[in-house]
């Protein structure tokens, strides 16, 4: 949806990379629980291990918005994490709600940063339906 | 905001990724600032100014400017 600086091309390298360890760490993380191969108080550093390279992803995207030179792409990346963040925490907020009053059943909070990334794409429709061949 | 690029960049045969080349931005960038749908910074502004051997407000057309004439 971007186009294709060299900032953005540093950023999607940074992406593979940090999904690669996402994948890697929830594997060995599932396998260790399932086969109760973690002990005691280091259970919690092997359950958090899968969050760390997605919170990475959160920082690659910060870090683009300072690396990028082209000021309007920057605007447009600028938008969609406006769009994903609005996105996320409206659906959030309404699906805790309905929890609370026991309508709708319980759902784990890591799927909060899953609906960050689908307001992301979001976003980048919006910019393309607002901005057209200029919404990239 | 209103602006003559379009009409500065055909007058010297440019296309919008040559013009975009010279400014060290991406060509959905000159579309969007030549269609009116982004306001450059100041600095990219004065950028373009500067490639066409203007200034600004030959380039650019001031809003407020634009608004008193409608008045």
């Amino acid at each position: 949806m971007v186009a294709r600086t060299p900032a953005w091309k540093r950023y999607n390298i940074r992406v593979v990379w940090l999904s690669l360890v996402y994948a890697a760490f929830l594997i060995a993380a599932v396998y260790g629980f399932k086969h109760q191969l973690v002990p005691g108080a280091l259970k919690y550093f092997v359950a958090v291990l899968p969050a760390l390279p997605i919170i990475g992803i959160f920082g690659a995207i910060g870090r683009y918005l300072v690396e990028e030179q082209d000021e309007y792409i920057r605007m447009l990346m600028v938008r969609q994490t406006l769009w994903a963040s609005a996105f996320s925490l409206s659906v959030a907020t309404t699906w805790g709600f309905l929890d609370n009053f026991r309508l709708v059943g319980h759902v784990d909070g890591y799927w909060i940063a899953v609906l960050w990334f689908v307001g992301l794409g979001l976003g980048g429709i919006y910019n393309k339906l607002t901005l057209g061949e200029a919404g990239c | 905001m209103e602006n003559r690029l379009r009409v500065l960049r055909a007058a010297r045969s440019w296309s919008q990724q040559d013009l975009a080349e010279r400014l060290e931005v991406s060509r959905q960038s000159v579309n969007a600032i030549e269609t009116g749908k982004y306001d450059p910074s100041l600095p990219l502004a004065f950028r373009v100014a500067e490639l066409f051997d203007l200034p600004i407000e030959e380039i650019f057309v001031s809003p407020s400017r634009r608004s008193s004439k409608a008045i």
